[in-house]
């Protein structure tokens, strides 16, 4: 690898042995500016941007290489702004900015982000005063000027049984000039919530921030805690936690393609996806006695064997779903009316995927290469040979496209784990750690690379975690892949993007 | 006794469109949820429904008009009354003199009108965006209408419908190419008007998509049902428009009111409609939604066949 900036900056900077498995750099102000600037200008991708008390983290990537987390202290509640250099670290500013009360000098975006007013605590994870109140409808959106523009707020409150979340619509009669997101409905304090916690509470409460997501989420969190501590999981529980992820991705998957062609009022392919993703629910729940495997995946390994009959009920699932599928995906080929409105809608462009990190299906059907279990390899898909879709249209179409293509690898890959599970304990046992450490991982959810870093102190506690779900680089691109499409096309679009609510709101 | 015999005849077709327009409605939905595999809400779900809306309470914006409030009535009276008129089970009842083909369009496009106002009444966003859609389509199904009406006007000498079925029953028109370009831009039309897929999606939650429900989006209770009860009137209306135009058979003509005459009538009505009511789910469930900006392209092929229909006629009476 040719040196960069960032690697120089780093060269001479102060390495924290705490954080495993990545390096972790502490930085000075002048330093973290500097990296700030060169990521920016493209050097690295940012993977997250977190605080913890009197200190900012930043986790970075170079293709090719172990991403590092680099930090800096805050300064009389001061840091250098990422955002006004790199854009994707605006809303993770403005997050930082109204949980602990850190400033984001040179910021560009002030608002708040999460804080909508109706807290009894300013700055939960900063100096907890008392909150004043504020009217949650007050919040400015940002200036549309033009002739014969007109606005539509849609939300946060909608006609379909769907998250909330509110979107402002400047629109030229059909098409829509500009979309301005406000999320933050949801937010239930996950972050408060896994501060000084038991490692067991704090990994209940992970598992909790998006549901459809648990098993990713719990995933990561059991990875960290075991990099943390050094843990070696046993090789059967390795293969146990992917077929349970590759379970989730498929159920979701299915979901997914299904709601998406029902939003264009393409309803069969809802109603036969719907069927294969109950199926899948319906094996998950007779073999790991819960329909989304909640709290299946525990720091050590596993909480459920999977039995000789729980293989054989899993292959026969998916043996039931596999040519039905084909056929469904056929169907969805071959009817130009679908076809019609999921190609060239919603464009995303490719470098501005590669900009945002931008992962799961979002990114690769805008030719980003990444996908967390094999750029960022983890227990059990290191070494494994697999199916990783890219496609460069970046419309609904390509997105869908990946999905289903996901779903034939995923498929594949549980196949060949039921096939040749290997034998012994399911579950390590976990140490007490002997002295503060932190632990990192990333896991591939359904909709992404999901990051999840913590503190562990001696005494089974958890000092401080932090979740990142792959939403938080995947909302700000909806808002610019449906700049010039129609206002009827935006259900569409999102649906195809499928960003969570509760994974970003936290 | 003549007088009343004919007026209880007519007031039994403006009786039964009103009455079996939910069951209609329900077939359609029963067969929809079938062919996508649900088990669906019971036929008689949509009576139920409009019964629970009378009995709910109406929210009403502060800043609603009067517009607001009437035109729910409004839209219903006028499609009522355009649907009474279209012969159903007979032709030459008592209103048949006024059952013109142009007026029927005239009392829909009043009730439309009815609608888009209020639609725009209360100054939302979703109310202005469906009835601008909604007047999108109007502009180009209201001219294809009006020249599928010439179209069968030149065959019949007559925009009387009662006439035109009269005449079509007797089979001397026989099969005409004008006749076929009508027939195929008025299930066109009919698709669009009745806000169906692929212009419309009736069982949508997704505000942004909406035409008609977009319109109707702030309404509550009564006025709520009276705007689905029209719905309902529209839909039997293109129905019986469709029935009596191109497949006018078993319908009591020429004055005679026998009770074997008049009950042929009726239980062949009521066979065209349910026919029809499975027909429309299952083209629906074969298509997606197509986009806003190709809406013209849709309805402006009924435009085309019914200008090529009246065209032909110029050209030889033949066709």
């Amino acid at each position: 690898m040719a040196e960069d900036r960032i690697s120089a900056l780093l060269a001479d900077a102060l390495t924290v042995v705490a954080l495993r498995p990545w390096p972790r750099y502490e930085v000075d102000t002048t330093a973290f500016e500097a990296i700030a600037q060169a990521l920016g200008d493209g050097e690295r991708e940012m993977l997250a941007l977190w605080a913890d008390t009197g200190m900012v983290h930043m986790a970075l990537r170079r293709i090719g290489e172990a991403p590092c987390v680099v930090s800096t202290a805050v300064i009389d509640g001061r840091f250098p702004s990422v955002g006004c250099r790199h854009a994707p670290a605006i809303r993770p500013e403005r997050a930082i900015r109204d949980l602990y009360g850190y400033e984001p000098v040179g910021a560009p975006d002030l608002r708040p982000w999460l804080d909508h007013g109706a807290w009894t605590l300013a700055h939960p994870l900063g100096s907890r005063g008392q909150a004043v109140p504020r009217d949650p409808a007050d919040y400015d959106m940002l200036p549309v000027v033009g002739e014969g523009l007109h606005q539509i707020p849609v939300g946060p409150v909608h006609a379909g049984i769907i998250e909330p979340g509110h979107f402002r619509f400047t629109a030229n009669g059909e098409t829509v000039v500009r979309l301005e997101e406000r999320l933050g409905y949801v937010h239930k304090g996950i972050d408060v919530l896994t501060t000084n916690v038991p490692v067991e509470q704090a990994a209940k409460v992970v598992a909790r921030v998006s549901g459809d997501s648990t098993v990713a989420a719990s995933f990561a969190y059991a990875l960290a805690v075991e990099a943390a501590l050094g843990i070696e999981v046993p090789r059967r529980a390795a293969v146990i936690r992917g077929v349970m992820a590759e379970l989730e991705r498929l159920a979701n998957h299915f979901g997914d393609i299904g709601a998406i062609c029902n939003d264009a009022a393409f309803a069969i392919m809802l109603a036969h996806c719907g069927i294969y993703r109950e199926r899948i629910l319906a094996a998950s729940a007779a073999v790991f006695a819960h329909r989304l495997m909640m709290d299946t995946i525990v720091p050590g390994g596993v909480t459920t064997n999977v039995t000789a009959e729980g293989a054989r009920l899993i292959a026969a699932a998916l043996d039931e779903i596999s040519p039905a599928f084909d056929e469904i995906v056929r169907l969805y080929e071959d009817t130009p009316s679908i076809q019609d409105r999921t190609c060239g809608t919603g464009h995303l462009a490719a470098d501005l995927a590669v900009r945002f990190a931008a992962g799961g299906p979002v990114g690769r059907a805008s030719a980003r290469d990444f996908d967390a279990r094999r750029d960022l390899a983890y227990a059990p898909y290191a070494g494994r040979d697999f199916e990783v879709p890219v496609l460069t249209a970046g419309d609904v179409d390509a997105r869908v496209q990946i999905r289903i293509r996901e779903v034939a690898a995923s498929m594949k890959m549980i196949r060949e784990w039921l096939r040749a599970l290997p034998v012994g304990p399911i579950l390590a046992p976990v140490p007490d750690a002997v002295a503060p450490c932190e632990g990192i991982a990333v896991t591939e959810a359904f909709r992404g690379d999901l990051l999840v870093w913590l503190r562990l102190l001696p005494g089974r506690k958890v000092a401080r975690c932090h979740v990142r779900d792959a939403s938080w680089f995947q909302w700000p691109l909806l808002e610019a892949a449906i700049e010039g499409n129609i206002v009827a096309d935006f259900p569409l679009c999102n649906k195809s993007f499928n960003c969570s609510y509760s994974g970003h709101d936290l | 006794m003549a007088l009343t015999v004919e007026l209880a005849l007519q007031l039994l077709q403006i009786g039964m469109v009103v009455a079996i327009a939910p069951l209609i409605m329900g077939i359609t939905r029963k067969v929809r949820a079938r062919l996508l595999r649900r088990r669906g809400p019971p036929l008689v779900q949509p009576y139920l429904d409009l019964w629970k809306l009378m009995h709910k309470e109406v929210v009403v914006a502060p800043n609603a008009s009067w517009v607001y409030r009437r035109a729910p009535y409004v839209v219903f009276a006028a499609t009522w009354v355009a649907a009474g008129l279209v012969p159903t089970y007979a032709t030459g009842l008592l209103f048949s003199w006024s059952a013109d083909l142009i007026a029927v369009i005239a009392l829909l496009g009043t009730a439309r009108f009815a609608l888009a106002l209020a639609g725009m009444d209360v100054g939302t966003a979703f109310g202005g965006l469906g009835s601008s859609r909604e007047m999108m389509i109007a502009s180009l199904a209201e001219p294809a209408m009006l020249l599928i009406s010439f179209a069968v006007a030149l065959i019949a000498g007559t925009t009387q419908l009662s006439a035109i079925a009269a005449l079509f029953s007797t089979g001397d028109v026989g099969v005409r190419v004008s006749l076929g370009l009508a027939l195929l831009a008025l299930i066109v039309v009919g698709i669009a008007e009745n806000a169906r897929i692929p212009i419309d999606n009736p069982a949508t939650h997704l505000e942004l998509t909406m035409v008609h429900e977009a319109m109707i989006l702030e309404y509550s209770g009564r006025h709520l049902a009276m705007i689905e009860a029209a719905a309902q009137l529209k839909l039997v209306l293109y129905f019986s428009l469709v029935a009596c135009l191109f497949a006018p058979f078993g319908m009591a003509v020429g004055g005679d009111q026998s009770a074997l005459a008049l009950g042929i009538g009726i239980v062949t009505f009521l066979g065209k409609l349910a026919v029809f009511a499975v027909l429309l789910p299952i083209a629906e469930t074969t298509v997606a939604k197509m986009r806003v900006f190709r809406y013209p392209a849709f309805v402006g092929s009924a435009f085309a066949a019914a200008a090529l229909a009246v065209f032909l006629r110029f050209v030889s009476r033949g066709f």
